[in-house]
Protein backbone atom coordinates (compact mmCIF):
# COMPACT_ATOMS: atom_id res chain seq x y z
CA UNK A 1 0.00 0.00 0.00
CA UNK A 2 2.86 2.37 0.83
CA UNK A 3 4.50 1.53 -2.46
CA UNK A 4 1.28 2.28 -4.33
CA UNK A 5 0.36 5.56 -2.61
CA UNK A 6 2.72 8.52 -2.18
CA UNK A 7 0.86 9.47 1.02
CA UNK A 8 1.32 6.19 2.88
CA UNK A 9 4.33 5.12 4.91
CA UNK A 10 4.34 1.56 6.28
CA UNK A 11 6.42 0.19 9.13
CA UNK A 12 6.81 -3.46 10.08
CA UNK A 13 7.61 -3.22 13.78
CA UNK A 14 9.08 -6.03 15.80
CA UNK A 15 6.99 -5.66 18.96
CA UNK A 16 9.30 -7.41 21.44
CA UNK A 17 12.24 -5.21 20.47
CA UNK A 18 10.28 -2.01 21.01
CA UNK A 19 8.15 -2.57 24.12
CA UNK A 20 7.54 1.17 24.40
CA UNK A 21 5.71 1.19 21.05
CA UNK A 22 3.92 -2.07 21.86
CA UNK A 23 2.73 -0.55 25.15
CA UNK A 24 1.75 2.77 23.61
CA UNK A 25 -0.46 1.04 21.06
CA UNK A 26 -1.61 -1.72 23.42
CA UNK A 27 -0.33 -4.53 21.30
CA UNK A 28 -1.61 -7.68 22.97
CA UNK A 29 -1.64 -9.90 19.91
CA UNK A 30 -0.03 -9.92 16.49
CA UNK A 31 -0.30 -9.04 13.73
CA UNK A 32 -1.74 -5.75 14.89
CA UNK A 33 -1.90 -2.78 12.56
CA UNK A 34 -2.13 0.76 13.89
CA UNK A 35 -3.07 3.50 11.43
CA UNK A 36 -2.06 7.08 12.31
CA UNK A 37 -1.84 6.00 15.94
CA UNK A 38 -5.60 5.54 16.13
CA UNK A 39 -7.25 2.85 14.05
CA UNK A 40 -6.48 -0.68 15.26
CA UNK A 41 -6.78 -3.78 13.16
CA UNK A 42 -6.07 -7.01 14.98
CA UNK A 43 -5.25 -10.13 12.99
CA UNK A 44 -4.77 -10.74 9.31
CA UNK A 45 -7.77 -9.82 7.15
CA UNK A 46 -8.52 -10.41 3.48
CA UNK A 47 -7.14 -7.54 1.38
CA UNK A 48 -10.41 -5.73 0.69
CA UNK A 49 -11.53 -5.83 4.33
CA UNK A 50 -8.11 -4.72 5.54
CA UNK A 51 -7.91 -1.81 3.12
CA UNK A 52 -11.44 -0.71 3.94
CA UNK A 53 -10.74 -0.68 7.69
CA UNK A 54 -7.29 0.84 7.42
CA UNK A 55 -8.45 3.69 5.20
CA UNK A 56 -11.93 4.24 6.62
CA UNK A 57 -11.13 7.76 7.81
CA UNK A 58 -9.38 8.71 4.62
CA UNK A 59 -11.62 7.29 1.95
CA UNK A 60 -15.42 7.48 2.13
CA UNK A 61 -16.74 3.96 2.09
CA UNK A 62 -19.39 4.50 -0.54
CA UNK A 63 -17.59 7.12 -2.59
CA UNK A 64 -16.92 6.55 -6.20
CA UNK A 65 -13.26 6.86 -6.99
CA UNK A 66 -12.21 10.19 -8.43
CA UNK A 67 -11.23 9.90 -12.03
CA UNK B 1 29.32 -18.89 8.37
CA UNK B 2 26.29 -17.63 6.47
CA UNK B 3 22.80 -17.65 7.92
CA UNK B 4 21.14 -19.09 4.83
CA UNK B 5 21.43 -22.64 3.54
CA UNK B 6 22.75 -23.01 0.01
CA UNK B 7 19.27 -24.15 -1.07
CA UNK B 8 17.74 -20.94 0.32
CA UNK B 9 20.47 -18.89 -1.31
CA UNK B 10 19.70 -20.51 -4.66
CA UNK B 11 15.97 -19.82 -4.25
CA UNK B 12 16.59 -16.19 -3.37
CA UNK B 13 19.08 -15.75 -6.21
CA UNK B 14 16.42 -17.01 -8.62
CA UNK B 15 13.75 -14.69 -7.16
CA UNK B 16 16.06 -11.65 -7.25
CA UNK B 17 17.01 -12.44 -10.86
CA UNK B 18 13.57 -11.18 -11.90
CA UNK B 19 14.14 -7.72 -10.42
CA UNK B 20 14.12 -4.95 -12.98
CA UNK B 21 15.29 -2.06 -10.76
CA UNK B 22 17.98 -1.85 -8.09
CA UNK B 23 16.94 -1.65 -4.44
CA UNK B 24 18.98 -0.02 -1.71
CA UNK B 25 18.47 -1.07 1.89
CA UNK B 26 19.29 1.84 4.16
CA UNK B 27 20.22 0.25 7.45
CA UNK B 28 20.00 2.64 10.39
CA UNK B 29 22.08 1.39 13.27
CA UNK B 30 23.36 2.90 16.49
CA UNK B 31 26.49 2.14 18.43
CA UNK B 32 25.11 1.89 21.94
CA UNK B 33 22.02 0.20 23.30
CA UNK B 34 21.10 -1.72 20.20
CA UNK B 35 21.23 -5.38 20.97
CA UNK B 36 19.84 -6.54 17.63
CA UNK B 37 21.84 -4.19 15.37
CA UNK B 38 24.73 -6.63 14.76
CA UNK B 39 22.27 -9.44 13.95
CA UNK B 40 20.37 -7.14 11.58
CA UNK B 41 23.56 -6.21 9.75
CA UNK B 42 24.42 -9.91 9.48
CA UNK B 43 20.99 -10.70 8.01
CA UNK B 44 21.17 -7.82 5.52
CA UNK B 45 24.68 -8.81 4.45
CA UNK B 46 23.26 -12.09 3.18
CA UNK B 47 21.38 -10.31 0.38
CA UNK B 48 23.82 -8.33 -1.83
CA UNK B 49 25.91 -11.43 -2.73
CA UNK B 50 22.73 -12.93 -4.20
CA UNK B 51 21.93 -10.08 -6.59
CA UNK B 52 23.78 -7.16 -8.12
CA UNK B 53 20.50 -5.21 -7.81
CA UNK B 54 20.46 -5.33 -4.00
CA UNK B 55 22.75 -3.14 -1.91
CA UNK B 56 23.02 -2.19 1.75
CA UNK B 57 24.07 1.21 3.02
CA UNK B 58 24.73 1.64 6.72
CA UNK B 59 23.74 4.86 8.44
CA UNK B 60 23.71 5.83 12.08
CA UNK B 61 20.44 6.99 13.54
CA UNK B 62 22.31 9.23 16.03
CA UNK B 63 24.93 10.65 13.64
CA UNK B 64 23.08 10.74 10.31
CA UNK B 65 20.24 12.75 11.77
CA UNK B 66 19.17 14.34 8.48
CA UNK B 67 18.84 10.97 6.76
CA UNK B 68 17.03 9.52 9.76
CA UNK B 69 14.59 12.42 9.57
CA UNK B 70 14.23 12.19 5.80
CA UNK B 71 13.38 8.49 5.97
CA UNK B 72 11.40 8.87 9.19
CA UNK B 73 13.38 6.32 11.14
CA UNK B 74 13.81 7.31 14.77
CA UNK B 75 15.20 4.10 16.20
CA UNK B 76 17.58 1.26 15.47
CA UNK B 77 17.70 -1.19 13.93
CA UNK B 78 15.63 0.43 11.20
CA UNK B 79 15.58 -0.35 7.50
CA UNK B 80 14.27 1.87 4.70
CA UNK B 81 13.81 0.41 1.21
CA UNK B 82 14.74 2.76 -1.60
CA UNK B 83 14.16 1.93 -5.24
CA UNK B 84 14.33 3.75 -8.55
CA UNK B 85 11.66 5.25 -10.74
CA UNK B 86 11.48 4.62 -14.48
CA UNK B 87 13.81 7.53 -15.17
CA UNK B 88 16.45 6.06 -12.87
CA UNK B 89 15.96 8.62 -10.08
CA UNK B 90 15.85 7.50 -6.47
CA UNK B 91 12.37 6.56 -5.36
CA UNK B 92 11.60 6.05 -1.68
CA UNK B 93 9.26 3.08 -1.31
CA UNK B 94 8.10 4.35 2.11
CA UNK B 95 8.41 0.75 3.31
CA UNK B 96 10.23 0.43 6.63
CA UNK B 97 11.25 -2.32 9.00
CA UNK B 98 11.95 -1.67 12.66
CA UNK B 99 13.71 -4.46 14.55
CA UNK B 100 15.76 -7.37 13.25
CA UNK B 101 14.13 -8.96 10.18
CA UNK B 102 14.51 -12.52 11.40
CA UNK B 103 12.12 -15.46 11.14
CA UNK B 104 9.02 -14.68 9.12
CA UNK B 105 9.99 -11.01 8.91
CA UNK B 106 12.89 -12.06 6.71
CA UNK B 107 10.35 -13.36 4.19
CA UNK B 108 8.47 -10.07 4.46
CA UNK B 109 11.70 -8.18 3.81
CA UNK B 110 12.48 -10.30 0.74
CA UNK B 111 8.93 -9.76 -0.56
CA UNK B 112 9.33 -6.02 -0.06
CA UNK B 113 12.67 -6.01 -1.90
CA UNK B 114 11.06 -7.88 -4.82
CA UNK B 115 8.13 -5.46 -4.93
CA UNK B 116 10.36 -2.39 -4.90
CA UNK B 117 12.60 -4.14 -7.43
CA UNK B 118 9.81 -4.35 -9.96
CA UNK B 119 7.70 -7.39 -9.21
CA UNK B 120 4.02 -6.77 -10.00
CA UNK B 121 2.02 -5.83 -6.92
CA UNK B 122 -0.76 -8.11 -5.64
CA UNK B 123 -3.14 -5.23 -4.90
CA UNK B 124 -6.60 -5.61 -6.38
CA UNK B 125 -8.18 -2.98 -8.64
CA UNK B 126 -10.55 -2.13 -5.79
CA UNK B 127 -7.62 -1.51 -3.44
CA UNK B 128 -5.87 0.65 -6.03
CA UNK B 129 -9.02 2.75 -6.45
CA UNK B 130 -9.20 3.33 -2.70
CA UNK B 131 -5.52 4.12 -2.46
CA UNK B 132 -5.84 6.67 -5.25
CA UNK B 133 -8.35 8.58 -3.09
CA UNK B 134 -5.95 8.97 -0.15
CA UNK B 135 -4.70 12.53 -0.11
CA UNK B 136 -3.46 12.95 3.47
CA UNK B 137 -0.42 11.44 5.18
CA UNK B 138 -1.13 7.95 6.53
CA UNK B 139 1.29 6.04 8.74
CA UNK B 140 0.68 2.34 9.16
CA UNK B 141 2.53 0.31 11.78
CA UNK B 142 2.20 -3.44 11.56
CA UNK B 143 3.33 -5.07 14.79
CA UNK B 144 4.72 -8.58 14.62
CA UNK B 145 6.73 -10.87 16.87
CA UNK B 146 9.61 -13.16 15.90
CA UNK B 147 8.57 -16.62 14.80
Amino acid sequence: MAFASPHITAYAVEATEFPDLARRYQVTGVPKTVVNGEIDILGALPQDAFVQQALQQFVPDTAEPRT
Amino acid sequence: MGLLSSADQARLREAFAEMTHPVRLLFFTQTLDCESCPATRQILDELPPLSDKVSVEELNVVIDVDKAKQYRIDRAPGIALVGQDRGGAEHDSRIRFLGAPSGYEFISLVQAVLLVGGRPSTLSDETRKRLAMVDKPVTMQVFTTPT
